[in-house]
């Protein structure tokens, strides 16, 4: 992370794979515009595992699927810039190039080629994720012919091949089948292949484990953590289980209400929290080695209405160290605290 | 798949045989017996009818019989191609369907066709623009034309032809042609007159098919299988037409079977306005006339027709969606 004079992040060094500036990400509608992104700036880098985590509602899967350009009407991302470097074409006549995403047409042949080829994703709904009336082969077989120049023979065994790495049992039946006839975890298994059937440099997996019991979350996350290594992808893990961020994560950023209020390495964000709301995510939830009748603090108030976000620092009504006067009259902006440590409050400028 | 339509078959042909015992039932109704109303028939336009001629009547159709032997009689007769006699025309049943029924057919077809080629667009359209201006345009229209009576469009329209462009717009061939015998010069006269009666049927069917496509792709474009075909990088034009539509056609495919009887004898008040020599007019005129062998062969053929219909829409269905046959086996 690099930062100029003021303390303030600033353009990323070279060797990023994806860095999002100040991107901010609006929905319009009659009541009033929903700031569902508002400011997130984080780093990643290649082969790089980077969690994100928040409560419901505080951006995580806006800031996803505006680095795909797939951002469901009315929203569009009205101001940031999110820099990420494509992959050197074959043979090596051009080197990667940094691309920012942001301007790029959402739906143009470049931010396209990139979707599904570089950047995959995976997420929350197994049940859902495939139609439920094309076969998990046709449906893997689209995205291998659509960005390498296999024919449906080649693609069709590209795919199997696919279905046996990620640990789907006789694939060779398992392609034909519709998506309904496939379990929870196999379906997810199935997603994994498809999102890394073209080798993508950068996985997103939206809370990929939610919707699993506890025996296929813990299976799916080693999976993902053999796939990374084998293949050297970057993973942007969205979850709101600190629980599967401690366990797969090497960096955490933070959000709230559609911006990051901390990143830094895993171990400083359970160990040496710095953000209040932070400290209070991590109080709030069961620790192994508490007493058997002890109280979890939860975190005082509720999530402020999409429509009706407070002034300020948008954590301060729910904030045990608000400071009236400051927090309630001006934004904090993110700053480093620490090597790689950076937090946005008040309390650290 | 094989095994899925051979059932479908199989059920067809005895709904088939359900819809002949009740059109058999409707014939039965009346009192008295088809020669007995033959006789009074016959009498009433001072011709007399001979016991002889009675008693071989009565024997062709198994009347004094046990009711199942009638019943059988009745539909060897079908399939030897013989319907009985319409009372009120004095001649075959056959003789006065003729060519209404395939002209029922095609006009039927063509407003069922003209639904589609239209409804699907503007669904589609309406429902992936929501809320913008053309959405509103189709929406506006849409309920005009479910709102307007048809047979009222059909006045409107024959006005509007006769006064603006003198020209008769009713009918479905021109008065030269009406009963010429068939050659290229009357098929293409049929095709000339065929949009008018074809959009007016098919107008109510249209605005109703889109609100129902638009109301069903709403659903189906927030599910999260379109989110994933687009992380895949696909065009929008392909994520929307290979995913959403597909599932958001399912109640297209169903309403084919009743649609087309339901254009057959929904348009009575229009055929008879627009003069269109199709079986719905006949069927009403059966029913008043108490005409029993056109109206029970009338009845039959629509029933067939949506059995017809009804196969055609189960064969889409699970081409359109592969877990029918699933769960059916």
């Amino acid at each position: 992370m690099a930062v100029d004079s003021k303390g303030a992040l600033t353009a990323a060094p070279r060797e990023t794979l994806l860095s999002v500036r100040n991107l901010k990400t609006y929905f319009p509608q009659d009541e009033g515009t929903v700031k569902a992104v508002d400011g997130v700036s984080f780093d990643l880098y290649p082969g790089g595992t980077l969690g994100i985590v928040g409560e419901s509602g505080c951006g995580k899967s806006v800031t996803a699927r505006s680095i795909l350009g797939i951002v469901d009407r009315p929203g569009r991302i009205v101001e940031g810039e999110i820099h990420f470097r494509r992959r050197a074409i074959d043979g090596g006549a051009e080197a990667d190039r940094m691309v920012d995403l942001a301007t790029l047409a959402p739906n143009g042949p470049e931010m396209r080629a990139v979707r599904g080829a570089e950047i995959a994703l995976i997420f929350q709904e197994p049940r859902s994720s495939f139609s439920p009336v094309h076969t998990i082969g046709n449906q893997i077989d689209e995205v291998i012919m659509l960005h390498q120049q296999l024919d449906r023979r080649q693609a069709r065994e590209k795919t199997i091949e696919m279905l046996r790495r990620v640990g789907v049992s006789s694939p060779e039946e398992r392609v034909n089948q519709l998506s309904n006839q496939l379990s929870g975890g196999l379906r997810q298994r199935a997603m994994i292949a498809m999102a890394l059937s073209c080798n993508p440099s950068l996985l997103i997996a939206d809370e990929p484990t939610t919707a699993l019991d506890v025996t296929t979350q813990t299976q799916i996350l080693a999976l993902m953590r053999q796939l990374q290594q084998e293949d050297g992808m970057a993973i942007m893990l969205i979850t709101h289980d600190l629980g599967v961020i401690a366990e797969m994560a090497r960096d955490v950023a933070v959000m709230y209400l559609g911006r990051v209020v901390e990143q830094a390495p895993v171990d400083e964000i359970f160990h040496a929290p710095r953000h209040p709301y932070t400290q209070a995510l991590l109080r709030s939830i069961p620790r192994i080695r508490s007493g058997p009748r002890e109280r979890l603090t939860p975190i005082a108030g509720s999530v402020p209405h999409p429509y009706d976000r407070p002034s300020g620092c948008p954590f301060h009504p729910r904030c045990p160290e608000f400071m009236p006067g400051t927090c309630d009259r001006q934004a904090p902006s993110l700053r480093l605290v620490g090597d790689q440590h950076a937090v946005s409050c008040f309390l650290y400028e | 798949m094989l095994a899925y339509i051979g059932r479908r078959a199989l059920l067809a042909v005895f709904t088939v045989w359900a819809i002949s015992v009740l059109a058999f039932v409707i014939i039965q109704l009346p009192p008295g017996d088809y020669v007995t109303s033959y006789i009074a028939q016959m009498a009433a336009s001072g011709s007399v009818v001979s016991e002889e001629e009675a008693d071989n009547l009565r024997i062709q159709y198994g009347l004094g019989r046990p009711i199942y032997v009638q019943y059988y009689k009745w539909v060897k007769l079908f399939a030897e191609g013989n319907f009985g006699m319409s009372m009120e025309w004095k001649r075959p049943v056959t003789e006065v369907i003729g060519d209404r029924l395939w002209l029922t057919m095609v006009v039927a077809v063509s407003a069922l066709l003209l639904t589609w080629v239209l409804a699907l667009p503007i669904g589609i359209y309406s429902a992936v623009r929501q809320y913008s201006l053309g959405d509103y345009a189709a929406t506006f229209v849409g309920f005009i034309g479910l709102a307007v009576p048809n047979f009222l469009l059909a006045l409107v329209l024959l006005y509007l032809g006769f006064t603006l462009f003198n020209a008769n717009t009713g009918g479905l061939f021109s008065v030269e042609l009406q009963d010429a015998p068939w050659s290229m010069a009357k098929a293409w006269d049929l095709l000339k007159h065929l949009p008018i009666p074809a959009l007016i049927l098919g107008l109510a069917g249209t605005a109703q098919q889109v609100r129902i496509m638009r109301a069903n792709l709403l659903d189906e474009l927030r599910k999260p299988y379109v989110v994933t075909a687009r992380s895949k990088g696909l065009t929008e034009g392909r994520v929307i037409l290979k995913y959403p539509v597909r599932l958001a056609l399912n109640p297209f495919a169903s309403t084919i079977g009743y649609t087309l009887p339901y254009i057959v004898s929904g348009s009575i008040i229009v055929s008879l306005v627009l003069g269109l020599p199709t079986v719905g007019p006949l069927l009403l005129r059966a029913l008043i006339a108490q005409d029993m062998f056109l109206a029970g062969t009338i009845v039959l053929l629509l029933g067939v027709m949506t059995v017809i219909g009804t196969l055609v829409s189960d064969i889409l269905l699970v081409w359109i969606d592969p877990r029918i046959r699933l769960e059916d086996s």
